[in-house]
């Protein structure tokens, strides 16, 4: 029963200027869920802080938010940091980041089918082998890919719907991201997003691709209000973890002048998509 | 008492000028069954709010858990609930769990309870004074001669009832308050409501003419992140085995877990008990069914 569970792990894109405590809680409702249907066993979660290319108002830097998210996940026994997007010279597209940890994942599973045999104890070495020897028998003829996890988007409603915006996301795009991967989108109740994947023929097709899950309580802390709210200098704790919230106050981060920065400069999937379309 | 965030960032509520200020402690009474990061949030939301006015200096936070005795459903004993409380807590420097209305061996109004609080404030007050002129008499160089003479006020600090728009609006419940006992919370010490989604504290007030008399009382916060969350959406995914993580702290969930509370098995142990559906987690108590009239 337990082997016959798709092993997921949920990638989170975004920003993160800063990390809230509602980020987090997308990582623990969508857990919840998806260990909930009996089929899926979600085994990692992945947090990637978008690039500093990605040019959006406010956005400070990588660093910085690498390290809140850090900061933020270290209680968490599941979820972590990944610093590769956020480290990428240029603005990377959603969709070759789920390609480049789904890639990692399925590098890391060969790895591991090496590895193992030496990792385990001396003892146990011979057994393990000649175990794997007759799983590797049995089991040839199915596609190896079977023992991958898949890597799965997760997101709020508010990115579902962004797919609709022109110029933002590339249409084969957002075709690849439902249907090679998938999406784990926490919605209001009574949010429209059912509507929404109705309306679209791409996500349509590749609705059962596409996990809603409902969350039952108002939970709207963005960052763009924990920005404001340092802005006036309210207090926002609680809202952040406290470890977030300290360091934020030690480097002093966010300002008027923070909120300036990108200002006039056009997003960049914006820059790169509008200027594909015209070419 | 930290105050470098307010005034590093907006430059006006530097310690000096707060010192002119009326110094005020902050009461939030309910089940808190469990505590959580909502309760700790309105603290937060009226500190800044009654800063922002120019009046006040929030000088320190209480949270009084209700009594075993309030019988509400599903309500888990004081003593955890407490415990609870003060591990939220440990991370704060101005909130503090104060035990005394849940060791009562009865359930108590809350006006009761502010009473209680402003005389024991009151008495520290004036020991504090006495110790702090018993040690300013030796030195007669220094800053201490400016501000002796600026501390003219002797009176304690002033106690505010601390609550979410939701309690205000259990004041137009029928046999929940007694007008007297709203009348002097209203009038002796003063409210600070936080509003929350789906509330109108304005209409509250203008719908109740005792409200409405002492309204320069009621002080009206808005918490500008928008939250439901309640303990009884915590208490739910709790019994469902559902991640609560982030709505609480941490080591309050640790606490939750090693004592088995909130399970099924718990909350049906609970539902054999007196049923308070319908009432406010959060404020007034319902009067106990044999003493109501």
């Amino acid at each position: 029963m337990e082997n016959s569970k798709m092993e997921v792990v949920l990638l989170a894109c975004g920003s993160f200027n800063p990390i809230t405590n509602m980020h987090l809680r997308l990582f623990e409702l969508a857990k919840d869920y998806m260990n909930g249907t009996g089929k899926y066993k979600v085994i990692k979660g992945i947090i990637s802080p978008v690039g500093d290319a990605y040019k959006k108002k406010g956005l400070i830097s990588a660093h910085h938010r690498v390290i809140m998210a850090e900061l933020a996940t270290k209680s968490s026994e599941w979820v972590e940091v990944d610093t590769w997007e956020s480290l990428q010279k240029e603005w990377v597209e959603t969709a070759k980041v789920l390609r480049h940890h789904q890639e990692k994942l399925e590098a890391g599973s060969c790895d591991h089918q090496q590895d193992s045999p030496v990792r385990g104890r001396p003892g146990q070495k011979r057994k393990w082998a000649e175990q794997r020897q007759d799983f590797s028998q049995k089991k040839s003829l199915e596609p190896k890919t079977k023992d991958v996890p898949k890597v799965k988007l997760l997101c709020g409603a508010d990115l579902l719907e962004s797919f609709g915006v022109p110029n933002l996301w590339k249409s084969e795009d957002i075709t690849q991201i439902v249907g090679d991967y998938g999406l784990v989108c926490i919605t209001r109740a009574g949010n429209d997003a059912q509507k929404f994947i109705y309306e679209s023929d791409a996500l349509w097709q590749h609705r059962n691709n596409i996990h809603l899950v409902n969350e039952w309580i108002t939970n709207d802390i963005s960052s763009t209000k924990i920005r404001r709210a340092l802005r006036r200098g309210q207090s926002i704790r609680y809202l952040v973890p406290d470890l977030v919230q300290e360091y934020i106050e030690k480097h002093d981060l966010y300002s008027c002048e923070s909120e300036e920065r990108n200002v006039g400069v056009i997003l960049a999937p914006l820059q790169r998509n509008t200027a594909e379309a015209n070419s | 008492m930290k105050s470098g965030r307010v005034a590093t960032t907006v430059g006006v509520d530097v310690p000096d000028k707060m010192k002119s200020r009326i110094p005020v402690v902050l009461l939030a009474c309910g089940s808190f069954n469990p505590i959580t990061n909502m309760h700790l949030r309105l603290f937060e939301v009226a500190r800044d709010h009654l800063h922002q006015t120019g009046l006040y200096q929030v000088i320190g936070g209480i949270i009084s858990p209700v009594n075993d005795n309030y019988r509400k459903k599903d309500l888990v004993s004081a003593h955890h609930r407490v415990a609870m409380a003060r591990l939220a807590l440990q991370t704060s420097d101005w909130v503090r769990v104060d035990p005394w209305e849940s060791e009562q061996v009865q359930w108590m109004e809350t006006v009761k309870v502010l009473r209680t609080f402003l005389t024991q404030m009151s008495r520290k007050t004036v020991q504090h004074h006495h110790s702090e002129l018993l040690r300013s008499l030796p030195q007669t160089e220094g800053l201490d001669h400016g501000r002796a003479g600026s501390t003219a006020r002797t009176a304690g600090p002033e106690l505010k009832l601390l609550c979410g728009a939701d309690v205000l609006k259990t004041f137009q419940t029928p046999n929940l308050w007694k007008d007297a006992h709203i009348q002097e919370i209203v009038e002796k010490f003063g409210i600070v409501c936080v509003s929350r989604t789906g509330h109108n504290p304005k209409e509250y007030i203008s719908g109740s003419p005792i409200l409405h008399r002492y309204r320069h009382n009621i002080h009206l916060a808005r918490e500008p992140v928008q939250n439901e969350l309640s303990s009884t959406y915590v208490r739910q995914a709790l019994s469902q085995g559902h991640s609560v993580k982030y709505l609480l702290p941490d080591a309050v969930i640790a606490y939750i877990k090693d004592h088995n509370l909130y399970t099924r098995d718990s909350s049906r142990k609970g539902s054999s008990t007196q049923r308070n559906e319908g009432k406010p987690s959060w404020g007034e108590p319902a009067p106990p069914p044999r003493s109501s009239s």
